[in-house]
């Protein structure tokens, strides 16, 4: 036995999982004719006029850092965005903080208002990052668990019994990455009742707001008395297929916003120069290709949750993002070996609920950003599988 | 028309071998429901037909020639242009034929085997008609895109990771 290496790592870092998805996709990439259900991206390139744009950018010199906060006509453009789409006020001189990423967003939001301990209520299943983003910014994680027996929406109920007195803001995600489930107001109305009674910030990834298929979006910092204690982030990765660009921002109090300005200041300077040019234009004149994109997913939704009913999989319909949840119980399997054996037998890769925490065990999530040609053979594929299971 | 019936037309659109089930479960419509629809935009003539996009240089032994032909016409009274637009797009020859605004009147596309055969088909049968003052033609050289089809794409390819958050 080798005797124990002295680790160099901090410990809060070498706590850290690796993250279920990096193991699917290790397995996943060793495989030959995969059909990837299990990408959390758009599968369109880019609206041309974006990437145009960012081009000519470039001929013209624009190279160098920007502001901080991002170039001003940014984040004013994003500022009158959220102003016609939402209602919502934002001064772009301070209220306004343009990131690499929402991933970044998230990360300087939680770190310029926690103190070490502080907590940090999560709703699962979530996107992957949240969890260690609490952790690495030095606060401690409560995740409460939304399941399917309530669409995977939170009750308040639940929620008041995860708070605590030291319980600084909560994380929610509407629509929501892996289930698609999308918040009503009514239900961001009991949320804001318990963020004003106890006195916490909410978090709002609102990064899929423009997909949203069957009602019209409500942002969470558009409720009564709610601005104040929100903070908003959102980005251009999926409304405008805009992933590799690395783009994002976060809008919310002055206070807050200008401290999260200092972090990232001072570890990555500003948002890439010919990125934030590219967004410029994809809010001036993309909205006519988010409209389209909408459309695609909207019919591949159907078509997909369709087919899963069909092969026996109990299936809601989600509202929003591009992704759906079935439950996968019914093959008496577990998430993990579910989609580790439909991805041997069948090559199809979807991932398994678990990654996205404890109650989205028994499910798997399907991404149908991917053509409908795609979609067919792999609802094809999957239903072979999920029948030969049911037989044996 | 009704939204769905353009959301149907749309798709077809793009790719007519959709199959009647499948458009049916994309709109969320049920299949007798969806062949309605089709049926109906067919009697209305919203659908004209179902056509493939073929990209006749990758059939080696094919070598077909397309030019575009502006063409100068003096309008006849009372039927202006159409009379001699009939005259022109009747020849099989023609496989698309626009009225245009600004510096000639008509512009057709034509295909033929050879050149040659194309170039007969203009000074013998498009020059002579009567109304016809000039002619201008055009020889394509390579087809880039063809009804929003771009031939040669090379980003068909999914370069995104198997798996991704
Ligand atoms: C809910 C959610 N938030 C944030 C992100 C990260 O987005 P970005 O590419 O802007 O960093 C993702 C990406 O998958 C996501 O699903």
């Amino acid at each position: 036995m080798k005797t124990q290496e002295k680790s160099y790592v901090a410990h809060h870092v070498d706590q850290l999982k690796p993250s279920g998805i990096r193991r699917f996709f290790d397995l996943a990439s060793k495989m030959e004719n995969v059909i990837s259900l299990g990408v959390g991206e758009p599968d369109f390139v880019t609206p041309w006029n974006v990437i145009e744009a960012s081009y000519h950018s470039l001929e013209r010199g624009f190279t160098s850092y920007t502001a901080n906060a991002g170039l001003f006509e940014l984040r004013q453009e994003i500022s009158k965005f959220l102003k016609t789409e939402y209602e919502l006020e934002y001064n772009p001189e301070n209220q306004v903080l343009v990131t690499v990423g929402a991933s970044q967003a998230i990360d300087v939001a939680l770190r310029a208002i926690l103190n070490p301990g502080d907590e940090v209520i999560v709703v699962e299943p979530s996107f992957v990052s949240y969890v260690p983003a609490v952790r690495l910014a030095g606060g401690v994680p409560i995740t409460v668990n939304a399941t399917e027996e309530y669409a995977f929406k939170i009750q308040a109920s639940q929620m008041e019994a995860a708070i605590t007195p030291r319980t600084k803001a909560l994380m929610i995600c509407s629509p929501n990455n892996p289930t698609g489930a999308v918040l009503s107001k009514q239900e961001m109305e009991e949320i804001a009742r318990l963020a004003k009674k106890h006195d916490f910030i909410v978090i709002s990834d609102e990064i899929y707001a423009d997909l949203t298929y069957d009602e019209t979006f409500t942002s969470f910092a558009a409720i009564k008395e709610m601005a104040q204690r929100t903070i908003l982030i959102s980005g251009f990765s999926k409304a405008f297929a805009m992933t590799g660009w690395r783009l994002g921002y976060a809008t919310g109090p002055k206070q807050i916003i200008e401290a999260m300005t200092k972090i990232h200041q001072y570890t990555i300077m500003c948002a890439p120069t010919m990125a934030q040019h590219g967004a410029l234009e994809a809010l001036r004149n993309g909205r006519s290709s988010v409209l389209e994109m909408k459309t695609s997913y909207r019919q591949r939704r159907n078509f997909v949750v369709k087919a899963l009913k069909d092969m026996g999989l109990s299936c809601h319909l989600p509202g929003g993002a591009f992704y759906v949840f079935p439950s996968v119980t019914s093959t008496g399997m577990s998430s993990e070996d579910f989609a580790e054996e439909l991805l041997q037998k069948q090559q199809v890769a979807v991932v398994p609920g678990g990654v996205f925490g404890e109650s989205g065990e028994g499910y798997v999530r399907c991404s149908y950003a991917t053509s409908m040609k795609q979609l067919d053979t792999a609802m094809k594929r999957m239903r072979k599988f999920v029948e030969e299971k049911q037989i044996q | 028309m009704e939204e769905k019936e353009i959301e149907l037309l749309k798709l077809l659109e793009k790719n007519g071998r959709l199959e009647v089930e499948t458009i049916a479960s994309m709109l969320d419509l049920d299949v007798d429901k969806t062949k309605e629809m089709m049926e109906k935009l067919e009697k209305e003539s919203a659908i004209l037909g179902y056509s493939t996009l073929v990209n006749w240089a990758k059939v080696l032994e094919y070598d077909g020639v397309t030019a575009m032909i502006d063409v100068k016409v003096t309008p006849t009274r009372g039927t202006g242009f159409d009379k001699v637009a009939e005259r022109i797009y009747r020849f099989p020859e023609v496989k698309a034929l626009y009225l245009m605004s600004g510096a000639y009147d008509l512009s057709i596309s034509v295909e033929g085997k050879t050149m040659m055969e194309i170039s007969r088909f203009v000074s013998d049968k498009l020059s002579t008609l009567d109304s016809v003052v000039s002619t201008t033609t055009h020889f394509v050289l390579k087809k880039y895109k063809h009804d929003g089809i771009i031939f040669e794409e090379d980003d068909d390819q999914d370069r995104r990771m198997m798996v991704s958050p």
